[in-house]
This record gives C-alpha cells, structure tokens and sequence, in this order.
C-alpha cells in the first residue's frame, strides 16, 4: 500500500465516520482499519536516506531496479 | 588528388595536371578563412610532365597528341572532363560556409532538397541529400538569407556546379523557429497540445523516475531535492543520451522502458542547460510523441528558462530546471507528518463521536422513546421515498424497519456469511425492537436444498 493510496483510504474513512446512522460495529471495524492505514504511511517516513537506483531491463523484458551509486 | 599518368588503371577522370596546362583554375573568391585554406587546397599549377619533354625533346609532337585533349585526334570525351572537374572542384574546396539568399527551393519526393543560394549577380545550385540533411531543422524558405556549410562539387550528368549542403542556419533562428512551427503544428492537429490532456501529479509519489543521462547534473539535481525534501521518496534513473545524433532514439527507448516497467508514480525527463543544439532532442516529434503517450504523469525539465520546448508544450507539467521539477514532484515530509498527525486526530475524534451517538441511541430506546424515535425514522423514510431517494434504505436502522435483522454473534461480531457458523453456536437476533437469543442449528450456503442427501451430494 503507497502513502498516496493510504492517505486517500484514510480520507474515505473519515468520509463514512461521519455519517451520523453509522452504526457501531462498522464504525469500530472503519476506525481499526484507519489505524492500519495510519500505521503504514507513518512506516513511509521513516526512511532518512533518498535511494538512488537505476531501471534495467533484462533480455528478457524483465525490469529490476538496482542501487546506482558512484 | 592525385594526377592519373596516362596509361595507368583506366579512369573516366582526366589527370588534373594535364588539364591545368591549358587553363589554370582561377583561385576561388578567398573572403572567409576556410576560403583561404580551400585556395591553399588548390593543387600547384602547370605541372607540365618535364620529364618526359626533356628526356624526348624530339618527340614533341608525339607527346602533345598523347596528352588528351591537346589535339582532335586526342579529345576527351564529356564525361571525364565533367568527371575530372568533379575531381578537380571536390579537391580543390574544403567544406564551407557560404552565405546567401535562397531560391527555388523544392523538396523532392525522394527526400533530397533542391534550391538556389543567390548573392548580387551570381547564383549557386544546391542540393541537401536526404541522408545529409538530419543537422538541417527545417526546410529554408525562398527569400530566407541562410548560410549553408557543404561542399563544392560538379554533378556530371547536368554538367552543373553543384553545392552539396549538409548544414544550415537562418538569420534569427529561422529554421529553428519553424522546425518548432512545424513540429507544434502536427502535435496541435493530433489533439496532443490540449490543455485538457495534462493530468494531475501524484500528490505522495513513492517512486521517481528520471529520464536523462548518468553523468549529468539533472539527476544529481533532482536526487539533492529529494534527499531534501523527502527522503522517502525512491529516484530511480532511466539513463538515455541526451544529446547527439542518438538523443531522440534513445529517449524515446527510456520512455518506453518507463511504460512497459509501470511500476512508478511519476517520471522527470530532462537535462541540464546547454547550447541549442543540445537541447535539441527534446524538440524531436518522437520523442515528443512518446512523452505524451506515457501512462506514468511527466514533467519535462529542459535546463533552459526561456525558450519552450516541444517536450515542455506535452508533458503534464513543464519545470524550468530538474531541480525545479523535483521540487514540484516531492512533497516535503514534514508535511506529510503533518497530515498524518491530523488525520490521526480526525479518525479518534469522529470514532468517540460515534460510540457516544449509539451510546444516546441506546439509550433513546430504553428510555421509552422508542416509539417516537420509530415514528421518526418511518416518517424520513416515506419522505425520502416519495422524493425517490431510496439511498437511506441502505442505513442499518432503516433496514430494521423494514422487517430485517442483523445477526451477531455473542461477542458483538455481525455475521454476514454462513461459514463458520456450527451447529450449536449461540447467536443474537437483533430487531427493531429488541434482541433475541438464539442457538444455530443447521448453516447451509446459498443454492443448496436443506435435505440432507442434497447436502451430501454438494460440492465442497
């Protein structure tokens, strides 16, 4: 899951949240997953070094990325 | 060059030097430097065969006849003298510059260009070949005062001069300016300068693609700005030249590479600045038209902050320098902490909403204000279906209403499945009014009968 894809669930979530006939169960259930979704993006931060790679391409067509550093 | 003695390998070509006795070439116009050194070029002159007059002074005569040309019994046929004037012109000019206006400028169907530099009283046929013709940005106009770079040669079959122009330029950028012209024109017609086409950039992308060459500033720029701004956000190069013959090929196969690979939020393509002609590439209708199909959101960023470039009219979003472009594309992280920070808060604050709402809900019910709360909910529903809105019969407690009930099991989990419900597992009933107790007998799932051989006989 990317941030960008987290944030835009988190931004869903609170969307539902706040529909006032919500009942609890799915409420509760919404909440948690949000937690989750928090939990991953924070993850997204804490890299403290940009990484440097290079796309390269295989014979056969299969791409890998690999650490470019000079 | 080098002059053909007579009797040597047959050739259509006459020695020069036999040719420069009865008439001496006249030393070209020597203006500009290349001039001088194509004067210098020039073969030295008689060169009479003295040799050959010394040794047999008698035979005088023998010798004149046996130079041809030098006599009607020894004259030359047309085609080597036009050949040998070929040898003698190609030899005697270096490549050069020369100004002029052009004329009678005419494409041909094979791609070769055909024209007329003109100047005072004097005129010179040109040709660009098509193969030559690739540093040439666009087709001159008539009447543009162009300087032309080729070479001075003799086409036989015409028995013209011919200039044979590999390289051109126009006063103010004029063939630049109407490669672009045309180059935008084309683009323009395929829809792919509309405005409407450009999408939106990843708000938090995650991975970075950067189109230009290893050894470059841009992606040493870029990598800077994001090391920066957020260094969670993964640059990964796609190396391709960026100038030169090559450049338009090769970006074009990066920008490929991106689209089939996919696995990437955002793509830069670019490079530092550099002269014009550097930039050139990203001016190229392929490379352009590539750019415009990537299914990955672009920025271009072509180190030059005046002009546009054709790749800056396509891509998405157009960043005068890379470090530009990376600044657009990466958000910074502490924002980012931010607005996790805030979306933590909203998510507990609106889950204590709720969990109170039922809490008074619960309440209201238990309270003998149930009826009204009931009354309530049918006099909305009826009201929303006269208006034709039947969304809310969506919403848990209209569902109620309407005769359903919501299953759970004793620890407050909904069931929504039969699986995993045993035979003997105490459940409840919840209903518009209340909540029964009740015990699982039998589960079986959609489609199948509840006799027993029929269940036997299911598929797992």
């Amino acid at each position: 899951m990317t941030f960008e894809a987290s944030m835009a669930r988190l931004e869903a979530i609170a969307s539902r949240l706040e529909d006032d006939e919500l009942d609890l169960d799915t409420a509760l259930a919404l909440f948690e997953e949000g937690v989750a979704e928090l939990r991953a993006a924070s993850a997204f931060l804490t890299q403290a070094e940009t990484r440097l790679k290079q796309l390269n391409e295989a014979a056969d067509g299969v791409f890998r990325i690999d650490d470019l550093r000079d | 060059m080098t002059a053909r003695r007579r009797g040597g390998p047959p050739s259509q070509s006459l020695g020069a030097l036999e040719l420069f006795e009865s008439e001496p070439a006249p030393p070209p116009g020597a203006e500009s430097r290349s001039a001088s050194r194509a004067a210098r070029a020039v073969p030295p002159p008689p060169a009479r065969d003295t040799r050959e007059v010394r040794e047999a002074p008698r035979r005088a005569v023998y010798v004149e006849e046996s130079i041809p040309g030098a006599t009607p019994g020894s004259a030359v046929s047309v085609m080597a003298l036009t050949a040998t004037a070929r040898d003698v012109l190609e030899g005697a000019f270096m490549p050069l510059w020369v100004r002029g206006e052009v004329s009678d400028f005419k494409a041909h169907r094979n791609g070769h260009w055909y024209f007329c530099l003109r100047g005072e009283d004097a005129q010179l046929k040109c040709v660009a070949w098509s193969r030559e013709r690739r540093r040439i940005p666009a087709p001159p106009d008539d009447g543009m005062q162009v300087v032309a770079l080729g070479r001075l040669t003799v086409y036989p079959a015409r028995g013209e001069m011919q200039f044979s122009v590999t390289r051109m330029e126009a006063e103010g950028d004029g063939l630049w300016r109407k490669a672009l012209e045309l180059t935008r024109a084309r683009l323009q017609a395929d829809g792919l300068l509309d405005p409407a086409r450009k999408r939106m950039l990843p708000r938090y992308p995650r991975r970075i693609a950067v189109i230009t060459s290893r050894d470059g500033a841009a992606l040493r720029d870029v990598y800077a700005v994001a090391q920066r701004r957020c260094p969670s956000v993964e640059v990964v190069l796609v190396p391709a030249a960026v100038q030169g013959d090559s450049a338009p090929e090769s970006l074009c196969f990066a920008l490929d590479q991106v689209a089939r690979w996919g696995d990437v939020d955002l793509v830069i393509i670019g490079r530092g600045g550099g002269a014009r002609e550097d930039l050139w590439a990203f001016n190229d209708e392929r490379v352009a038209r590539a750019l415009a199909t990537c299914p990955v959101p672009t920025i271009s960023a072509v180190g030059h902050e005046i002009d546009m470039s054709i790749c800056d009219l396509v891509a998405d979003l157009r960043a005068p320098t890379p470090s530009a472009a990376a600044e657009a594309a990466v958000p910074v992280q502490s924002e980012l902490r931010e607005r996790l920070r805030m979306s933590a808060e909203t998510l507990s604050a609106l889950a204590a909403e709720r969990v109170a709402s039922a809490r008074n809900r619960a309440a209201e019910y238990s309270s003998g204000l149930a009826r009204d709360a009931a009354r309530r909910v049918e006099r909305r529903r009826l009201d929303l279906e006269s208006s034709g809105r039947r969304l809310h019969a969506l919403s848990p407690l209209a569902t109620l209403d309407r005769g359903y009930a919501i299953l759970r099991t004793v620890e407050g989990r909904t069931v929504r499945s039969v699986n995993g419900l045993e035979p003997g597992t105490h459940v409840e009933v919840v209903l518009r009014d209340g909540t029964a107790a009740a015990t699982v007998d039998r589960a079986l799932p959609n489609g199948e009968s509840t006799s027993p051989r029929a269940v036997a006989g299911a598929a797992p």
